[in-house]
């Protein structure tokens, strides 16, 4: 009999969910819209920077140094003048994002003692890209620098040849794995899946439970002879596998449509999908017995997903975060899912690379769905 | 001031009772509820519920289908205690809620599939109980039409006819003809009669009083007590009455606190 | 009485019945005042892109002194983790992919040989690029030491060095929470004004009791103001407070003109006060207009307005789409402001782009009203 109720409630419920339009087309539509937005609109790169230089010096060694900058494709001017004021007005006006100041004298300084110094002023308001830029700026001065001293630029005499007990410098290369490129939708994307089947599942969950709450319908569940389990599996199961699929479309959009590699073992990463999307459904759940109307529903949802993405590493680093909120965080499927199909997508994780990840959802998800659970039993009574 | 419940009981044996609640109460904060209401519906009979908005029907019903747990007092349906054995309880009856409760973006005949199904009806059963059902109700063309498009009335004798689907012993109708016609009143009672004969106790609320001349026996529910209790004839007999709505007039004006 | 006074005293009795509203509901009301505050903290724990601890691993040969100083050098910065040293580089693979580390610095064999003439040595920073900009950063970092280490080893006769010296202008310190705290303000003026002033029309509307306002003597316009004005108090409540939150929990620093800011904050409650009441006209019930409530005003404020992410870096096409996002005007004024403390003579072209949509808005927002009553 619990066989029998089972399978004509998971009937209903996808009778339910793929014949109402607004659902369905939440369903196929969403993942499109969001992945081509926010996919694009959640990067933090650095694009070039505007740069306003203000040249003390007007040598020929100065000049090039500019021309190395722009050079690079990391800058471009944005303006030049000899007014260090000005440099400053074009800073605050948003002209320009940094400031390069060369002092009088700079290429004569190089000739006599192998030193100079030049000024740059960036607007730190956005902190982490003008440390970005900072560095970028660093490196290009640098290897200018470096040339000019292989050109014997610098105080003559005293060529490194000249001089064989000299250890020679070491050449620094860097290099960035799993996205060499360093292609921001690589790292988003994977991200952005997770967060729409969260929402899509949390949500449909939520919203599911409460419309047969404002129908009266769930009362006349109620009544019948079907035990907790069923009905919580026969609502649960079909958000589930429909979930599944809006995850495994919106993966191959990821793959096809935005060249996100798939270094890792697919299996792998729909165990991880499997077993988180228990906690987000868990989650609707919850949200269920303590909404009595959808819009209740809606919003609970809206806030407790604003609190899972932020904390979920999705935009910002975890890393940044302070210790007990890193702490905090470690507790959030989110987080957890994220990092896992970041980990299996883009650098091939294997099973033994991410146990910890899997450990903490195989926590997380079931404790949740057991509460949520509990307190729907509580509700009922 | 209330009277003191009256216990009646029809037949001798216990097992021909369909309802028994003994002393059955429910507070909801400082508020009672429902305050130790006993009585007893025979099986087979129509029992008619009434009383005013607010004195207590509802949260009694919700009791007895074991949507509500019972602060204190006990209560058998069809023979198994509401409290221990609230599975069983909901297997033998059948509920129509004053909220119609069918879905609405399902078909009629998905709506069957689906409470039979719960119910544990095989294929074949709801099969034929289907047959049957949409020919006595003249639906037999309507049955892949959703229930959203139907109107009220067919909506309202769909909705009992799926409730007593599994042959519940006993059905609980909570208001179930409110806002129909009366045409379409008089086709529900030939609905609640025919079940009757078949069998199965009716337990039914209602704000029409001219339907409680059709129950059985009726009990009037004042301010969370059963302050009467007997067939509408002995109820006018008692209270000197020309109709029930008198009887009900009187009650619910010396009962209210204010 | 003059009908002009009339007039005034209807909307008046009408706004206090408002306001009562409002109060009275305690829930909500407390929701409303304490919602900012708590998004306030999350933003500033949570959102934060800042780069610390960073974890690093040196791959090298055991017995190599090159090695052995480079350590130190890190271990000496405080912005690394020294982890073990690790064989090669083959190992850094395994401690990439299950997260123990952030870079790894690969020296090569002859890093220490004196011998000229051959390859010259050399020195690989991999970092764990798939996020992109923090890999950037992490490099520069390790580039930076690596570059202190290098002028402590080698002669710098007939070298030609350029120090570059930075400054940081309006946030010396780096702190992200300087660049999300001050955006956060437009969020929370979003979320008290437009969500709560279309939720609370559309309650009306579906209750019915719009009907009874439409009724009455009161004109279209008086409706809307009478709607609105409470909703615009609690939005100035709330950006006081998470004003002074900023400025005492997050010691953001305020550079510019408090009257400015203030100003700039009315201007663009009213912008989403038009937009609340505009969805509200536009939508029939509450659950849709929650929905486009969200999906109009909420998600294109926080995804959009360069709240979060730049402006500056996303694709052109998506940036003519952020100019209609009242938001990203707002976020300019107010991290202008607040931060680099402009005034009037560089933000007056956000200011007046904002009046611009104030009055198509307000225009549309009272024409779909008015047309209902007909």
């Amino acid at each position: 009999m619990m066989w029998r109720a089972l399978q004509v409630m998971m009937e209903k419920e996808f009778k339910q969910i793929l014949r109402d339009t607004v659902i369905s087309r939440m369903l196929f539509v969403m993942p499109l819209i969001q992945l081509a937005v926010l996919a694009n609109a959640a990067t933090f790169e650095v694009k070039r920077a505007a740069l306003w230089v203000v040249d003390l010096d007007q040598t020929p060694v100065a000049t090039a140094m500019v021309d190395r900058l722009t050079a690079s494709g990391r800058f471009y001017i944005a303006g030049s003048g000899m007014s260090p004021a000005q440099g400053e007005r074009s800073l605050l006006d948003g002209r320009a994002t940094a400031v390069l100041t060369i002092p009088q004298g700079f290429a004569r300084d190089i000739g006599t003692s192998g030193r100079s110094t030049v000024q740059l002023v960036l607007n730190a308001v956005n902190g982490s890209q003008a440390g970005v830029t900072q560095g970028y700026a660093t490196q290009i001065i640098a290897r200018y620098a470096a040339e000019l001293g292989a050109r014997g630029a610098g105080p003559q005499g005293q060529s490194p040849t000249a001089r064989p007990s000299v250890r020679p410098m070491v050449e620094v290369r860097t290099r960035g794995w799993y996205n060499a490129s360093l292609d921001y939708r690589r790292f988003m994307v994977p991200g952005i899946l997770v967060q729409l089947i969260t929402m899509i599942g949390t949500l449909m969950t939520a919203l599911n439970i409460v419309r047969e709450k404002e129908a009266g319908t769930l009362e006349q569940l109620n009544v019948a002879p079907l035990s907790p389990g069923t009905f919580i599996a026969g609502k649960l199961l079909p958000l589930w596998i429909i979930s599944l699929g809006v995850f495994s479309a919106g993966l191959l959009i990821a793959v096809f449509g935005f060249d996100v590699p798939m270094e890792g073992s697919l299996l792998l990463l729909y165990a991880g999908a499997a077993l988180f999307l228990v906690g987000a459904l868990g989650v609707g759940l919850w949200i269920s017995t303590i909404a009595d109307t959808q819009q209740q529903a809606l919003f609970v949802t809206f806030a407790v997903l604003m609190v899972y993405i932020l904390m979920s590493g999705l935009f910002t680093p975890v890393r940044g975060m302070p210790e007990w909120v890193r702490t905090l965080a470690q507790a959030n499927p989110l987080l957890q899912f994220i990092a896992l199909t970041r980990a299996i997508m883009l650098r091939g994780a294997e099973a033994m690379d991410v146990w910890r990840e899997f450990l903490a959802l195989g926590l997380i998800g079931p404790t949740v769905l057991a509460l949520a659970i509990r307190q729907s039993r509580k509700s009922v009574a | 001031m209330t009277m003191p419940p009256e216990t009646s009981v029809v037949g001798d044996h216990p097992s021909t009772l369909a309802i028994r609640a003994q002393a059955l109460s429910r507070v909801f904060g400082a508020f009672t509820a429902v305050d130790a209401i006993s009585f007893d519906v025979g099986q087979g009979e129509v029992f008619g519920f009434l009383g005013a908005n607010g004195a207590g029907k509802t949260t009694a019903i919700r009791m007895l289908t074991g949507l509500l747990a019972p602060s204190s007092g006990a209560a058998t349906v069809a023979g198994f205690d509401i409290r221990h054995d609230a599975a069983r309880v909901r297997e033998r009856i059948g509920y129509m809620s004053q909220r119609f409760s069918l879905y609405d973006d399902l078909t009629v005949h998905e709506n069957i599939r689906l409470y039979g199904g719960i119910y544990g009806l095989t294929d074949e059963q709801i099969a034929s109980r289907e047959k049957d059902l949409l020919s006595r109700l003249a639906f037999t063309s309507s049955a892949s039409l959703r229930v959203g498009a139907l109107p009220l009335g067919w909506k309202q004798k769909l909705a009992f006819s799926v409730a007593l689907l599994h042959s519940p012993s006993i059905v609980f109708l909570d208001e179930p003809t409110g806002g129909v016609d009366p045409v379409t009143r008089r086709q529900f009672w030939e609905l609640i009669y025919q079940a009757a004969a078949d069998g199965t106790t009716v337990f039914v609320t209602t704000h029409y009083l001219d339907e409680a001349e059709y129950c059985d026996r009726v009990s009037i529910m004042v301010d969370g007590h059963i302050s009467a209790l007997g067939t509408p004839a002995s109820l006018k007999a008692e209270f000197a009455a020309d109709d029930l709505d008198e009887v009900f007039v009187r009650l619910a004006r010396g009962a209210t606190k204010s | 009485m003059s009908p002009r006074f009339e007039a005034w005293s209807t909307l008046l009795a009408f706004m206090r019945k408002e306001l009562r509203h409002l109060v009275r509901d305690r829930q909500t009301f407390v929701i409303l005042l304490c919602l900012p505050l708590a998004q306030l903290l999350l933003f500033g724990y949570a959102v934060r892109t800042d780069v610390n601890e960073i974890r690093i691993a040196i791959a090298a040969s055991a017995a190599d002194p090159a090695a052995t100083s480079l350590r130190a050098q890190f271990a000496n910065s405080d912005r690394f983790i020294l982890l073990p040293s690790i064989p090669n580089a083959a190992a850094a693979e395994r401690l990439f992919r299950s997260q123990q580390t952030d870079v790894v610095v690969v020296l090569g064999p002859r890093t220490d040989s004196r011998t000229v003439g051959v390859t010259p040595p050399s020195l690989l920073i991999i970092t764990d690029a798939s996020d992109p900009n923090t890999s950037t950063t992490m490099a520069n970092y390790a580039q930076a030491v690596v570059r202190d280490w290098q002028a402590l080893r080698s002669d710098v006769s007939g070298r030609v060095a350029i120090d570059v010296r930075a400054r940081m202008r309006y946030n010396p310190t780096l702190r992200s929470v300087n660049l999300f705290v001050p955006g956060l303000i437009a969020l929370i003026l979003t979320l008290v004004t437009s969500l709560m002033t279309a939720l609370s029309l559309s309650r009306e509307k579906e209750r019915g009791t719009m009907e009874l306002l439409l009724v009455s003597p009161l004109r279209p316009w008086q409706i809307i103001v009478g709607k609105v004005i409470p909703y615009l108090g609690l939005a100035l409540v709330n950006v006081v407070s998470v004003l002074l939150a900023a400025r005492f929990v997050f010691l953001v620093p305020f550079a510019g003109s408090y009257w400015l800011l203030m100003g700039a904050s009315v201007l663009f409650a009213l912008v989403s006060l038009a937009l609340g009441v505009l969805i509200a006209a536009l939508t029939s019930s509450q659950l849709a207009a929650t929905l486009a409530a969200l999906g109009g005003t909420l998600l294109p404020s926080t995804m959009l307005s360069g709240l979060i992410f730049p402006i500056a870096s996303m694709p052109e096409p998506l940036q003519w789409v952020t100019t209609i996002v009242p938001a990203r005007w707002f976020v300019e004024i107010i991290r202008g402001v607040m931060l680099q403390g402009t005034g009037v003579d560089v933000v007056w072209r956000d200011l007046l782009i904002l009046s611009v949509m104030l009055v198509v808005l307000l225009v549309a927002a009272i024409r779909r009203t008015s047309v209902r009553l007909a």
